[in-house]
């Protein structure tokens, strides 16, 4: 299982408000318990939240880096304002560390310069990653609703290109975003005028059908699925695949102790049936898709079928 | 044809005739498959029918934009190049599109042809569309629908391209092209399929009390009192409650059709060269009532005349209406 091995776990950026200390606190246990061997920070979603915490960036990866983890900052998914050009472009005039881009916009500041392309950049194709290698991206993170079979041929043509290729095993998939920000207009407010409100909901705020089905998840200006996307089943044919690296993304969950079972999984200390349950345990009631990945309706939950 | 060109829907060869005849500049339609963000039953074009809606086009002065704007997933990707070639021989006078690595197929492949970047590819800043400028030679965006004037009038100075901005038709909330509720409940994907709440999977259900629930793939996106008009259940516009809102309310936003008629002449001083109408899957007669009243306020405001607006407003009468994001920036 010599490929199994080299795969990498990754944590995604944070997608939610969480406050300075609740992310200090959060950080710290990923570098001091968690398996996982890259992880992303900086603000994706909302670049009214930045101010919070981007001065904890430089001693966040600090810490990240000293637990010899690699470090990369992801910028912002929207970019329409000033305040959002600029932020996009300061980060892309960074060398160091690794930048992950989620906006045309920090393409165009990044330049030939090597970047990462995020998972709001639509790298839905061979075609389009064999554009984006030749423009420096070293790495791509596939759409979270691409299905298997295009998942395979997307990680063979970025392992041709050299490139390290990204799926999302776990956690909430972004299913939207937009202009107006949901957790505001929730609560009668307005973006410019949101009072934050957005803190309020640590693993987004949850909506439900009028028949009481909880369906969706808002999270400032962007909508989430209610499900935990679990790829954990998929996982040896993910790497069987040539996709290298595993995201998961942060919930209000003891993040380390999952990336533990995606850890034992892919080392192959752990069966897939007790790894499955571990991970629904610790997701506590909250439900598990990975329709997504079987072309089905994202939020079904398909079964993997019996290998042959 | 440099000012406030008017952009207008054709799903079907009936209709493309009818926009065409009531005075569209351009038309903009697409093949009957994944190609396209609108991949309906029932509408879009046959090769042989786009290549006389082409002649006929032609013959009378409008152009024919062809929409290849959706993201071909991995191994799928000819089918965006067949698409695009066959675009070309049959004298597209442009392309619109989303996917990078299509752009630069078309760029490459077919250097001549004029490239428009679709409000699929979500380019909501100068630098963005100046990306798609500088590498696949776009010459003109269809902006988000997430921009004021102000904003719109600050992006076009810092353009080397033309800006189109949609005017009137659905109000679509989420940034388009980064938008997978509908593949979250129904398994089929609004960027690789060209599918948004499909009608096959909507359902109807009246319960004892009188009232109407409205389904999609089995989920209630709304339910209606026996005094209200069912809507369709578009998932971005239906009602959900949250702990704090039990009773049920518009999450994201009512179901509101966008008019900005009141704001055209705002539009042209801010740079907008030309105005898109939303709609191929309206009717023939949706079209021509849409297309003639536009057409008429355009030459109007273009001639220096008061544009009789009373006719636009009248087009959305009985609906709720909005200017969306374009008139303040509380919209967001």
């Amino acid at each position: 299982m010599a490929v199994t091995e080299m795969t990498k776990l990754t944590l995604g950026p944070i997608a939610y408000h969480w406050s300075a200390g609740t992310r200090r606190d959060f950080y710290a246990r990923i570098a001091d318990e968690a398996p996982v061997d890259e992880v992303y920070l900086g603000e994706v979603i909302c670049s009214k939240r930045t101010p919070f915490h981007e001065s904890d960036l430089p001693e966040t990866i600090d810490r990240l880096e000293r637990a010899g983890k690699r470090v990369i900052v992801s910028t912002l998914a929207e970019v329409m304002l000033t305040r959002e050009r600029k932020a996009t472009a300061d980060l892309a005039a960074m060398e160091t560390p690794e930048i992950e881009v989620n906006n045309a916009a920090g393409l165009y500041a990044r330049g030939a310069r090597p970047h990462r392309i995020g998972p709001f950049m639509n790298a839905y194709n061979e075609v389009t990653i064999q554009w984006m290698a030749g423009q420096g991206a070293t790495h791509v993170c596939l759409p979270a609703e691409l299905p298997g079979p295009a998942i395979a041929v997307a990680a063979r043509a970025a392992r041709d290109l050299g490139l390290g290729v990204e799926v999302q095993v776990f956690g909430r998939a972004s299913l939207a975003v937009s202009a107006r920000c949901y957790h505001a207009r929730a609560h009668g407010r307005t973006k410019d005028n949101c009072q934050f409100v957005c803190e309020q909901d640590a693993d987004g705020m949850p909506l439900s059908t009028r028949d009481d089905a909880p369906i969706l998840r808002v999270n400032g200006i962007q909508t989430q699925s209610e499900s935990y996307l679990d790829l954990l089943p998929e996982t040896p044919r993910l790497v069987a695949d040539g996709v290298t690296h595993l995201r998961l993304m942060p919930q209000v969950v003891d993040m380390a102790a999952v990336a533990g079972v995606f850890r034992a999984v892919l080392d192959g200390a752990l069966s897939a049936g007790e790894a499955d349950a571990r991970l629904a345990a610790l997701c506590d009631g909250t439900g598990l898709s990975n329709g997504f990945y079987h072309g089905a309706a994202g939020y079904r939950r398909i079964a993997m079928a019996a290998p042959a | 044809m440099s000012l406030a060109e008017l952009i207008c829907p054709a799903g079907t060869p009936a209709a493309l005739r009818t926009a065409v005849d009531v005075g569209a500049d351009a038309v903009y339609c697409g093949f009957q498959d994944a190609t396209n963000a609108r991949n309906f039953p029932g509408l879009n074009f046959t090769p042989d029918e786009l290549a006389e809606a082409v002649v006929y086009a032609h013959a009378r002065g409008t152009k024919v934009l062809l929409a290849l704007n959706t993201y071909p997933p991995a191994g799928k990707v000819d089918l965006w190049r067949q698409a695009a070639d066959l675009g070309v021989r049959l004298g597209v006078d442009a392309f619109i599109l989303a996917d990078m690595g299509v752009a630069d197929y078309i760029a490459r492949t077919h250097p001549q042809a004029r490239l428009h970047l679709s409000v699929q590819a979500a380019a909501s800043s100068p630098e963005a569309i100046r990306y798609y400028c500088e590498h696949f030679g776009v010459r003109r965006v269809v902006l988000p629908r997430i921009l004021t004037i102000p904003e719109i009038r600050q992006i076009k100075r810092e353009i080397p391209c033309e800006i189109e901005t949609f005017i009137f038709g659905n109000h679509g909330l989420m940034v388009e092209g980064r938008c997978s509720l509908t593949n979250y409940l129904t398994g089929q994907s609004t960027n690789m399929d060209g599918v948004c709440s499909p009608a096959g999977d909507v359902e109807y259900t009246r319960h004892a009390d009188g009232a109407m629930s409205s389904r999609l793939a089995g989920f209630t996106i709304d339910r209606f009192g026996p005094e209200e008009k069912a809507g369709y259940p578009t998932i971005c516009k239906g009602r959900y409650t949250a702990p704090h809102r039990p009773e049920g309310y518009y999450a994201f936003e009512e179901p509101v059709s966008l008019n900005l008629s009141r704001l055209l002449p705002e539009l042209i001083d801010a740079g907008v060269h030309a105005f898109k109408i939303e709609g191929r899957q309206r009717s023939k007669s949706y079209v021509r009532g849409v297309v003639r009243a536009f057409r008429a306020a355009v030459d109007d405001i273009r001639a220096g005349r008061q544009a009789n607006m009373a006719d636009l407003v009248a087009l959305t009468e009985g609906q709720k209406q909005t200017q969306g994001a374009f008139e303040t920036k509380k919209w967001r």
